[in-house]
């Protein structure tokens, strides 16, 4: 396995975990909210900002799906090595990793159960850009209204109509990244 | 049910500061280290590590004595310890078939290959204390040498197995669900019942396992084998393409041999009991041994006798000493509304009762 | 054997010898050996785990969760792109580190110096260990007498 696959790992591992941790708590609890994460250097196509939350959240009991614009060995290789999540199917995967177009059709992952809600998928949506800016959001989280730069609304739309059931989201550009929990109502 | 109530942080602070000193106890007497601890105290160790099911020797030691001796009390902090850590995955099964044994000894056959080896046994031992060994600094004179023969120990159910006298043991899922991650769900297969035992209060395991004995569940176990020794731990390293060593534990494992009456379609043959335990830990792995059988009666097509040992929920339910005294020690817990409440109302019973007597005299 | 599988067994043994070391006598050995650290990068930081230890029902059957063994590993890249992986049983960050340079240095083409320096006295002195034990064991196997029936001999 060459190295160029395994480094850009966490350099201070429980200091760094913490910090990524943090980000990825303040973004889905302020839905709108655009943290900076640049702690992680995955392999292309992989975003700093994702590589970094798929460091912090993932482990071994944690199966992941790569959508196929995220299919690329040397990205499976270093996922492997840091975190030893599998790579899963999406009907399976408690993470999904993509761009959007890549990631649809999003009624394929799990959405959790009436006795275990928290049994669904988190999406990592990469993005070319994220502003706070674009489609209007209220709801939990949001004082009044926020604004994030969504891929779409209708699907989101959707997946809020199912609470307490549905996906949660997260996006990332760069090392720049926001969160969108199912609870989040998106303003069409 | 408890309640909240606030206050009594100052009592608390000066508590854990009394703990210390008590722990500490007379500076005039030497403190124990915790290399002392893990050498000469080492079948405690082998509990703690058993019983907490996490293999660290020094962290072991350093539980024992910061629970001041308290060995469920430690096991509580290495159970708690376990869980700050991250876990990198399984390692292959161990090969007990290629340990390093320190003792190996069999009740079944006399002139096994190997043959009998008694290890640093007290079981020849007379139980008369040794005041020797209160006047310290006399060291031992080291323990007589024999040249060591090569070679591992073949297991004595082999030798069963070849002539087709004892029951075979079947393969199960390569990942066997793991009491770590979900909690104990019903119906338990052997693999989880096996990790329930081994993790096990050693004092519950040994009553149930005696039970067996006394005609509670009707199994005549036979110890086939016992052997104390090393072992590797393997595991496949995916950035390595395969698999390496990544250490040596030290095991108990018995194997114990049980009838088995037959039935129309199979012919009679031995049954099988097993116990594998971390460290030197020969009661609880032969305990566990006969446990392990008597929950076995089911898929044996043998008959539920009633004995305790028999019924899987009370076994696994009450085994595990670290949920069994959080559950009892909850009851130290502020209750005062309950008793409250059961005091008033034990106090208008008895007014009524009186009121009543009084009644009923003077009619 | 390929050379391939040659060099796999190989590292298979160094690995598992570095794993087994005591960890103050690895780093002393590697400290002596390379008083200053090579140049490298750090893959994977020092980070101390578990691993879930499993047994077989009966020795042979299904796979059963035993409990969990400390581990701590490591992986570096030197300067000249060779990667070492370093695993050693117990909580030792050093110990991890000292391991993934040596198995990086031997990767490198410095097997046969860390060979006589490092990994040939960690071998003696565990082998020395085992025997000491393995004779001891041996002194305590019984040697049954038969009865002899007849005249009192």
């Amino acid at each position: 396995m060459s190295a160029v696959q395994l480094e850009g790992g966490f350099a201070h591992l429980s200091h760094d975990a913490a910090h990524a941790f943090r980000a990825a708590l303040q973004t889905m609890a302020r839905p709108g909210r655009i943290e900076t994460l640049a702690l992680a250097r995955p392999p292309a196509p992989c975003s700093p900002a994702a590589g970094a939350l798929i460091l912090a959240l993932c482990d071994t009991t944690t199966p992941i799906h790569l959508a196929p614009s995220h299919e690329d060995a040397g990205l499976r290789a270093w996922i492997a090595f840091h975190t030893g999540a599998p790579l899963v199917a999406p009907e399976d995967a408690m993470f999904a990793l993509g761009t959007w177009g890549a990631l649809c059709p999003v009624d394929r992952f799990a959405i959790g159960t009436s006795a275990y809600p928290d049994r669904a998928a988190t999406l990592i949506v990469e993005m070319d850009a994220l502003e706070a800016k674009g489609t209007v959001l209220h709801g939990p989280g949001i004082k009044g209204r926020a604004a994030l730069s969504l891929p779409e609304v209708a699907a989101f739309q959707d997946n809020r109509r199912r609470f307490p059931l549905g996906f949660d989201c997260y996006f990332t550009s760069g090392d720049r990244l926001a969160g969108l929990p199912r609870s989040t109502h998106v303003e069409g | 049910m408890y309640v909240a109530v606030k206050g009594g942080e100052r009592a608390i602070d000066n508590a854990h500061a009394w703990l210390a000193e008590e722990r500490r106890g007379d500076t005039g007497v030497a403190e124990l280290s915790i290399a002392q601890i893990r050498e000469q105290l080492a079948l405690s160790v082998a509990r703690v590590m058993a019983e907490g099911s996490l293999y660290d020797p020094d962290l072991a030691a350093l539980a024992i004595k910061q629970a001041r001796g308290d060995l469920i009390e430690a096991v509580f902090l290495i159970r708690a310890y376990r869980t700050t850590l991250p876990r990198f995955g399984a390692s292959n099964p161990v090969e007990t078939a290629q340990m390093v044994c320190d003792r190996r000894i069999s009740a079944t056959f006399k002139d096994l290959p190997g043959g009998q080896i008694l290890g640093p046994t007290f079981d020849y031992t007379h139980r008369l204390l040794d005041f020797a060994l209160a006047a310290e600094g006399l060291d031992p004179a080291p323990a007589p040498q024999v040249a060591a023969p090569d070679g591992t120990l073949p297991h004595v159910t082999d030798f069963l197995a070849r002539e087709d006298l004892i029951q075979p043991e079947v393969d199960g899922p390569a990942t066997p669900r793991d009491l770590t991650r979900e909690p104990l769900d019903f119906p338990a297969d052997r693999p989880l019942r096996l990790q329930a035992l081994t993790r096990g209060d050693e004092g519950f395991v040994l009553s149930m396992a005696y039970s067996t004995q006394r005609g509670y569940g009707r199994n005549h176990p036979f110890v086939g084998e016992l052997r104390i020794g090393t072992v590797a731990v393997e595991m496949d390293i995916p950035e390595l393409g395969f698999a390496i060593d990544l250490g040596e534990v030290v095991l108990t494992e018995c194997e114990t041999v049980n009838q088995f009456m037959g039935s129309k379609t199979e012919p009679p043959q031995f049954t099988r009991g097993y116990g594998l335990v971390f460290g030197q830990s020969e009661r609880k792995a032969i305990s566990m041994a006969l446990v392990d059988r008597a929950l076995r009666w089911e898929e044996l097509g043998e008959d539920n006798v009633g004995a305790p040992a028999q019924d899987v929920e009370f076994v696994l339910y009450h085994a595990d000493n670290v949920q069994a005294t959080g559950f009892l020690e909850h009851i130290k817990l502020p209750h005062y509304v309950d008793f409250q409440s059961e005091l008033e109302l034990i106090r208008r019973l008895r007014a009524e009762a009186q009121a009543g007597q009084a009644r009923e005299a003077a009619e | 054997m390929s050379v391939t599988d040659h060099a796999i067994t190989a590292r298979q043994a160094r690995l598992s010898t570095l794993a087994k070391a005591p960890a103050a006598r690895l780093c002393a050995l590697f400290a002596a050996y390379a008083p200053d650290l090579p140049a490298h990068e750090m893959l994977r930081a020092p980070e101390i785990g578990t691993v879930m230890l499993r047994g077989r029902a009966g020795a042979k059957g299904a796979p059963f969760n035993l409990g969990e063994m400390t581990v701590t590993r490591c992986a570096v890249r030197l300067s000249s792109g060779a990667v070492g992986h370093g695993h050693v049983q117990g909580r030792d960050k050093d110990a991890a580190r000292a391991a993934a340079l040596i198995d990086a240095l031997c990767e490198d083409g410095q097997v046969s110096a860390i060979e006589a320096a490092i990994l040939a006295p960690l071998r003696a002195e565990a082998e020395a260990l085992r025997q000491a034990r393995a004779t001891r064991a041996a002194a305590t196997k019984v040697e049954f007498f038969t009865m002899v029936r007849g005249d009192n001999a």
